[in-house]
Order: structure tokens, then C-alpha cells, then sequence
């Protein structure tokens, strides 16, 4: 449920953003969002419509990018590639890992008129 | 703008009319270009109560351009982590041990609370913010242990966030040495994601729920410092396996710190409170504390 807090975020920073930039309507919203982010995109799309309703972000599209988590496994010396936070080393199976990131919510750009 | 706390979010407006029984609260209502909003604060700390719902209805001013593209690169939760900044520059100042307690709903995380308080209010300067959805009933629960609480509401939102504990913090006396404890919505998904300023997360889960659950759970699981496992007095009762739990836990973050509690039989409790006091001595380390007549 805390996607509506995030949507309710994202369009503040748009509305922020069309006053220092200067644009009035904005067609397409990139975010990057982490594999361990605890966001549930579906949500998250659901949300945006229905919280950017009224504002300078009405009708735009959300075009969302998943980030993968890194960790560095200590058996292999390696960062590897994971999506959960529970997940082994994809190369050699160990538990022994660090989770460096993945749970970063970034808007990155905005496609705007 | 606000000009008390510098606000402009839509979603922060004062739903609930002042409480019966309240001083004099301060109030002041001003025109934002989207809505009205107000602002109740009182300064009885025993008695406050905030209210914040959601729904923004903003100005619409359309136009048309040429299409280009803007670069942000800004992280979503940047507004919530500056008042959470702000906040933690305000409990280091005030040499303040701030606690965020998450967990789900029925944990005892409220019971715990109490007993804690009950234990500990001879001996230091206590304080609590209450955080629920509705009613104001576990700010009464902790007031009915002479320790100031303020009660926020979160309406339909389901975790505080700091903000929200930033203007609930103002109507608190905290002294130097204070420890505050923060008691999250009972949610373990959303408060994982919202820092409010604390110096630990302590997530609390009761044997009566399932010792996977860290495992179910593990974003809250990851993000906290310490975890209380509750009403430990009912394992003889259950099939719940204390092992794997802590297995769970430490699965999803290594390093995470176990105690084992039952605030009804008070069992466990002194570790707690060891606990409690090591991190508050720990946080007043180098400071001029004023001595206590």
C-alpha cells in the first residue's frame, strides 16, 4: 500500500520539476526501481493514474526499469547478480553473501511538452 | 508554504478537529495554490493528536510544447529522507535515543511498550509517539503510565513517515537524554521503506506468528537492528521452533541482534532494558549531561 506514498512522491517531484523546467504536460515518467525495492509494480502503476489525475503528470505513462540487486559473494570473490534477499550465488551456491544494493527508487527522466 | 515547518505536501493536513480536553491548541490555517491547509498544534504533549489523510487536489495549468527530455536522477523517497535527516539532527543535538518499532498487527507490541515504560520512567526520561491508522486508544493505553505520548493518524496510510514524526516530535519535551520510542503502524512491508530519523529499527514478532516469517517479510527483516522475539511465556503452547526462527532471521541479515521477551510474564525483559540503557549511555558518550537534582 505504501505505493500511493510513492506516487504521491513521484508526482510531487514532477510538479517541482515543471515549475524549475518549465513544461506543462508530461508524457512519460523513466524510474528505475530496484529488484529488493519493495515495490509491486502493478501497484505502483495502478497508483500513479489515480494520484496524477489532477496534476501536470495526467495521462503520462510509466515506463519502469528493474534494477538487479548486487551482492558480493565471499566464496567467489565476485558480485553477482540476485533478486531476492534470500538468494544464493547464482555461480556457486553459497549463503554467504553481502547485498551491496537493488532496493533504490530513482526517477531517472522525464519525456515532457 | 508552512511557515512553522517549512511543509508543502499535499497529503499533510490536519483531519481531526482539536481533542476535547486540549489546551488552547495553537492552530494556523493558511491558502496553499492547491488546497487549504491547516495545522493544529498542540502543546500539551499528554494530549496531542494528529491527523493526516491523503488526496491532493492540485491546479491544473495546461499547455503545449515541443517534447524533450528532462533528467532528474532524483531517488523517490528524497523528500521523506530529508525530514528524516532533520529529524536525526534534531535527536543527535538533543542527545535523544530514538527508536522506530515496526512489526505486524497484535505482536504485543503496544503491551511491550508499557511494561517497558512501567520498568524504565523512574529511572529516565521517557517519551512516545503512537502511530495508527485510527483512534487515539494506544496513546491512552500509554499516558495511563504518566508517560507523554502524541498519537499520530496515519487515515489511510499505512506506515508514519518522518514528516509526520518531525512535527510530532516538536510537541514533545524531549530532554537531553530522553529516550522516544516510535511505534510504527502495525504493517511489516511499508515502514521498512520510510526512515523517520531513528537511531535503530527494532522489529518485534510473537511466537504466536510463524517462524518463517523473516523469511516472508525479509525487507523489514533487513532493515532492522534488533529484534524482539515476544510472548515467549506461550512457547510450551506451540509448535513454534525459536531455532529456525532466528536461522530465518539471520538468513536475511547476518548481523541482526536477537532477544527473547514475554512482557506479560517478564521474562527476557532485563536484557531488553540492558539493551536500551547501553544505547542511550552510548549515544550521551562526550556529552555534558546536566546533573539531575
Amino acid at each position: 500500500m505504501h505505493e500511493m506514498s510513492l506516487c504521491e512522491s513521484i508526482v510531487q517531484i514532477i510538479e517541482e520539476q515543471a515549475r524549475t523546467a518549465h513544461f506543462d504536460a508530461v508524457r512519460r515518467v523513466v524510474l528505475d526501481i530496484g529488484a529488493l525495492s519493495a515495490v509491486d509494480v502493478a501497484a505502483l502503476r495502478f497508483c500513479f493514474d489515480v494520484v496524477a489525475a489532477q496534476g501536470v503528470a495526467r495521462g503520462a505513462t510509466l515506463d519502469i526499469r528493474t534494477i538487479p540487486a548486487t551482492a558480493w559473494c565471499m566464496a567467489c570473490a565476485e558480485v553477482v547478480d540476485i533478486n531476492r534477499r534470500d538468494d544464493v550465488c547464482p555461480r556457486c551456491g553459497s549463503h554467504q553473501l553481502v547485498v551491496e544494493g537493488g532496493d533504490d527508487m530513482r526517477i531517472k527522466e522525464l519525456e515532457v511538452d | 508554504m508552512c511557515t512553522v515547518c517549512g511543509c508543502s505536501e499535499g497529503e499533510a493536513r490536519i483531519g481531526g478537529q482539536p481533542l476535547v480536553g486540549t489546551d488552547a491548541p495553537h492552530r494556523h490555517d493558511h491558502a496553499h495554490d492547491h488546497d487549504e491547509h491547516g495545522h493544529a498544534h498542540d502543546h500539551t504533549p499528554a494530549s496531542a493528536h494528529h491527523h493526516y489523510g491523503t488526496g491532493p487536489a492540485r491546479a491544473h495549468a495546461p499547455g503545449l510544447s515541443q517534447s524533450r527530455m528532462v533528467q532528474i536522477e532524483q531517488d523517490i523517497l528524497s523528500k521523506n529522507d530529508g525530514y528524516a535527516r532533520d529529524n536525526r539532527r534534531l535527536f543527535q543535538q538533543r542527545g535523544v535515543l530514538a527508536l522506530n518499532l515496526v512489526s505486524s498487527p497484535g505482536s504485543g507490541k503496544t503491551t511491550l511498550l508499557t511494561r517497558t515504560l512501567t520498568d524504565l520512567r523512574d529511572g529516565l526520561d521517557l517519551a512516545v509517539i503512537e502511530g495508527d491508522q485510527e483512534t487515539s486508544l494506544d496513546a491512552e493505553r500509554i499516558r495511563a503510565t504518566g508517560v507523554a505520548s502524541v498519537q499520530i493518524n496515519t487515515g489511510k496510510g499505512c506506515h508514519l513517515d518522518a514528516h509526520m514524526v518531525g512535527h510530532a516530535a516538536t510537541d514533545l519535551d524531549l530532554r537531553q537524554g530522553a529516550v522516544l520510542f516510535i511505534e510504527n503502524v502495525g504493517n511489516l512491508v511499508c515502514p521498512a521503506a520510510f526512515d523517520l530519523g531513528e537511531a535503530y529499527k527494532i522489529v518485534i514478532l510473537s511466537v504466536t506468528e510463524g517462524e518463517d516469517k523473516p523469511l516472508k517479510y525479509p525487507d523489514m527483516f533487513h532493515a532492522a537492528d534488533l529484534m524482539l522475539i515476544n510472548k515467549i511465556d506461550l512457547l510450551p503452547h506451540l509448535d513454534f521452533d525459536v531455532g529456525r526462527c532466528i536461522d530465518a532471521a539471520h538468513c536475511i541479515n547476518p548481523g541482526l541482534q536477537i532477544l527473547q521477551v514475554s512482557a506479560r510474564s517478564g521474562a527476557g525483559l532485563d536484557a531488553w532494558y540492558d539493551w536500551l540503557r547501553l544505547q542511550r549511555a552510548a549515544r550521551l558518550l562526550g556529552r555534558v549531561v546536566p546533573a539531575t537534582v
